[in-house]
């Protein structure tokens, strides 16, 4: 059964028991408990899909928990929460996706509590205005308010949910991944924010998949895995990997896989190549059998550079060689053909087709080789279907299920069986590993490892330093468009680069 | 000052492209800077501009509707039936008829929309169909001549005689676009839920994570739109002096394209009434232009078809090109 922790005799501001919710057949969440202490900063972990998300929309009334469910807060006790019962109890939240309206002005996303209410009222926009400086001011940043959101970049959005959430009378506040996109000085920030939040009293629950956070700011873990409690512990005495232990129920033994490549042959060099406004000067090889890490903060231009190497961008100057010769593609179709495959960092939306089969997706990108007499053979394709499947290890149903019903780690190997199946030399892989669990990252690096071996060049983009550190032969850092340093991964220690990254 | 051009770029935008259009056309034809002219492309309008307003309710919530055109027709008929039940009645009875009707008829493509969950597009060419199905059902296709006086008799709201002896005349239609316009500028603008459903059209799930009520918002804009609908197809008959089903058939594309044109987005949270209204009265000047050329009517389709790919081309790109400030301030912060 679940660990639990004593409160020390403190009333607790929140508890929640007997929480059960079920989506379409799946438990997201089984008899789930949990307890929020007064002013504490109490950190929220899990791995994607254990059920994080629906517990924080339970406590806020998007979701309505199955029946038999205790809510208390703040004295009183609710068999479920609503939008508005949480708003006027004083909870907030920070949602991952911000939930903000890009449209809007800065002052309307900021103060747009004051326009909800069961009855129509004028809006006073001079007292939204206000109560947008206001919040701004308690967090020390100053931003135009009447400008519409969508021209502030992401790390300003990020300031301007947080400014919503601390405008009502916040007792309690949720930040469900609020550093994801945040450079380290405003990480700093925001943790500041959160502790002079614990200070006046309101108790902060922090959502992070970076460990070294979570260690540095919260006094208790909370951790879930599967949609059921693991246990409640004191920070003290944690580390990042009893947490992931924790966390996936299984023990991972991570080492530096960075091998010499000597010399040889070089698959793909840049030289010079540049994007204004994007990415400049940028120079590298890569080698048969090398797994070359780019990582930076979002924004550093790395997915420009990778879309640039596979013909979707035009650089605007510098030249590219592959296998020594030199090539210029005018779409991704003739990179695909001459040997280089992009896994895309947005697999959801742009790496695979949801709805369609695993067979249909996987075969996609090499419609040619599974022709006979010019038509689509679907013997060759269910050959070709079975052979990567296998290969990769992935665990399917039927090839004609929907990718849809596959898991995160699923999904991510039917996206890099299809770019194996068109027989690439070169194959960049950008962020593989978003929205895929802790547990299933281990078995896409070792997928990543066995190609490299077979002599595949790789290029391997991530904004999460430890997985271009523990898995790629050599590091470049790139900062706002522009080579920063090289690493090797033998030589240096993790926190190094996380420092010139994060720094 | 920058601000507010960079804010409002399509309202100025069409602003610029209208007074070229205004300058051209002044000193290409005789009779088109006249105010017998300018007042005629107003009334003549008018309707399209009620029209307008409402569907842009509807788009700014993130929906579409491709019915509200003949569902205005519908409304003229029943309206004249349940006018002639009770006895004629007058304006405000008029008024209240046509637009009670037409709420009805938008509710229910609310209705199909959220119960079911059908998207707006498909709900709306369904209730398209039934509804322009039925009115050629039941009525045979006959149109209705003998209004009541009030309906048909033309009211004068402001006339001055000019040199050549006509009289420019600005009729009723002018005020009751006029007051739909005020309206829908102030639910959309000034009010809570205006804002509730500008929120709601620009992202649909944060809406409803404040618990705003998604129901009520499809309810408000469709039955705003449909309210616009009823008012617009009484305007029309006044306008018209008859009742013939077929006749607002197909407006439903031109007003919204004209909406379009006035910068709110297929997908929901922007839009504005102003940039609605000119994006209406540019189509019209363009025809009114056409005509005073002399061009032939069978080529109008053709020429406002290029001009609503160019303008839309235009604003999606080069606008925002030529005007480098607006881009660079936040996007690489």
């Amino acid at each position: 059964m679940a660990e639990t922790m004593s409160t020390g005799g403190v009333k607790p501001l929140l508890s929640l028991h007997n929480i059960n919710m079920t989506f379409g057949g799946i438990k997201a969440l089984k008899d789930v408990s949990f307890e929020v202490l007064p002013g504490e900063i109490h950190c929220l972990a899990g791995e994607n899909g254990s059920g994080k998300s629906t517990l924080i929309k339970i406590i806020t009334g998007v979701y309505r928990p199955e029946a038999g469910a205790v809510i208390e807060y703040d004295g009183q006790t609710f068999s479920h929460m609503s939008p508005v019962t949480a708003q006027a109890g004083g909870i907030q939240v920070i949602w991952q996706d911000l939930a903000l309206f890009p449209e809007m002005t800065v002052a309307e996303n900021i103060a747009f509590h004051t326009v909800i209410g069961r009855w129509p009222r004028l809006v006073d926009y001079r007292h939204m205005r206000r109560t947008a400086l206001k919040a701004l001011q308690r967090l020390g940043v100053a931003l135009d308010v009447d400008l519409p959101l969508k021209d502030y970049s992401i790390a300003q959005r990020q300031i301007v949910a947080i400014a919503r959430a601390l405008v009502g009378e916040a007792k309690l506040v949720f930040m469900d991944e609020p550093t994801a996109s945040l450079t380290q000085s405003e990480t700093d920030h925001l943790i500041d924010i959160a502790r002079s939040l614990s200070v006046s009293g309101v108790a902060v629950v922090f959502v992070s998949h970076r460990l070294a956070e979570v260690l540095e700011i919260s006094s208790r873990i909370t951790v879930l895995r599967d949609g059921a409690l693991v246990g409640v512990y004191p920070v003290e005495g944690m580390t990042q990997s009893r947490i992931t232990e924790l966390m996936t129920g299984k023990t991972f033994n991570q080492q530096v896989r960075a091998k010499p490549v000597g010399d040889e042959p070089i698959v793909l060099e840049v030289k010079g190549l540049s994007r204004p406004g994007q990415f400049e000067d940028i120079s590298f090889a890569v080698r048969r059998g090398e797994t070359l890490g780019i990582t930076g903060l979002l924004g550093a231009g790395r997915t420009e550079l990778a879309l640039s190497i596979f013909g979707m961008l035009k650089p605007r100057s510098g030249r590219v060689w592959l296998n020594g010769r030199p090539v210029r593609f005018s779409s991704n179709r003739k990179a695909i053909e001459a040997g280089v495959a992009y896994l895309s960092e947005d697999r959801l939306s742009l790496g695979l087709i949801q709805p369609q089969s695993i067979a249909d997706n996987l075969a996609i990108a090499s419609l040619d080789r599974i022709k006979s007499g010019g038509l689509l053979s679907d013997e060759r394709k269910r050959r070709l279907v079975d052979r990567w499947i296998a290969d990769l290890g992935v665990k399917i149903g039927r090839q004609s299920d929907a990718v849809s019903t596959l898991s995160g780690g699923n999904q991510q190997r039917i996206a890099i069986a299809k770019w194996l199946a068109t027989d690439p030399k070169l194959l960049i892989l950008d962020a593989p590993t978003v929205g895929v669990d802790v547990g299933a990252r281990a078995g896409i690096f070792e997928i990543v490892a066995k190609l490299a071996e077979c002599g595949l060049a790789i290029i391997l983009i991530s904004d999460e330093v430890p997985e271009v550190y523990f898995n790629a032969d050599r590091v470049l850092h790139m900062a706002q468009g522009k080579m920063a340093g090289w690493f090797d991964p033998r030589t240096c220690s993790l926190g190094q680069i996380e420092a010139a990254v994060y720094g | 000052m920058g601000k507010l051009v960079r804010s409002h770029a399509t309202e100025f935008a069409l602003l610029a492209v209208i007074a070229a259009m205004c300058v051209f056309l002044s000193l290409a034809t005789n009779n088109f800077f006249s105010l017998g002219n300018a007042f005629d492309l107003l009334n003549t309008s008018s309707v399209n501009i009620i029209f307008a307003v409402g569907l842009l309710v509807v788009l700014i919530a993130g929906g579409i509707d491709i019915s509200f055109a003949v569902a205005a027709s519908v409304v003229q008929y029943g309206a004249a039936l349940i006018l002639g039940w009770i006895g004629g009645g007058g304006w405000i009875s008029g008024l209240l008829i046509a637009g009670g009707l037409g709420i009805l008829l938008g509710a229910f493509n609310a209705f199909l929309i959220h119960r079911f969950r059908i998207i707006s597009i498909v709900a709306t060419i369904a209730t398209f169909n039934i509804y322009f199905g039925l009115l050629m059902f039941f009525t045979q296709g006959v149109s209705i001549y003998d209004l009541p006086d009030w309906l048909t008799d033309r009211i004068i709201l402001f006339e001055q005689e000019m040199a050549d002896g006509t009289w420019a005349e600005i009729t009723l239609p002018v005020l009751v676009m006029a007051v739909c316009v005020f309206a829908t500028w102030l639910l959309i603008t000034r009010t809570t839920t205006g804002r509730q459903l500008y929120a709601f059209g620009d992202n649909p799930e944060g809406a409803r994570r404040f618990g705003i009520n998604i129901g009520a918002m499809q309810f408000i804009a469709f039955g705003w739109l449909g309210m616009m609908a009823g008012i617009g197809g009484l305007i029309q008959a006044h306008y018209a002096q008859e009742v013939v089903p077929n006749a607002l058939y197909g407006r439903e594309l031109d007003v919204l394209a004209a909406v379009v044109l006035g910068g709110a987005r297929l997908g929901g949270g922007k839009g504005s009434v102003l940039g609605c209204v000119l994006g209406v009265l540019l189509i019209a000047i363009t025809q009114n232009g056409l005509n005073l050329l002399g061009v032939s009517p069978f080529a109008f389709k053709m020429i406002i078809g290029a001009i609503i790919l160019a303008a839309i081309t235009l604003s999606n790109t080069s606008l925002e090109k030529l005007l480098p400030f607006m881009r660079q301030r936040g996007a690489r912060q």
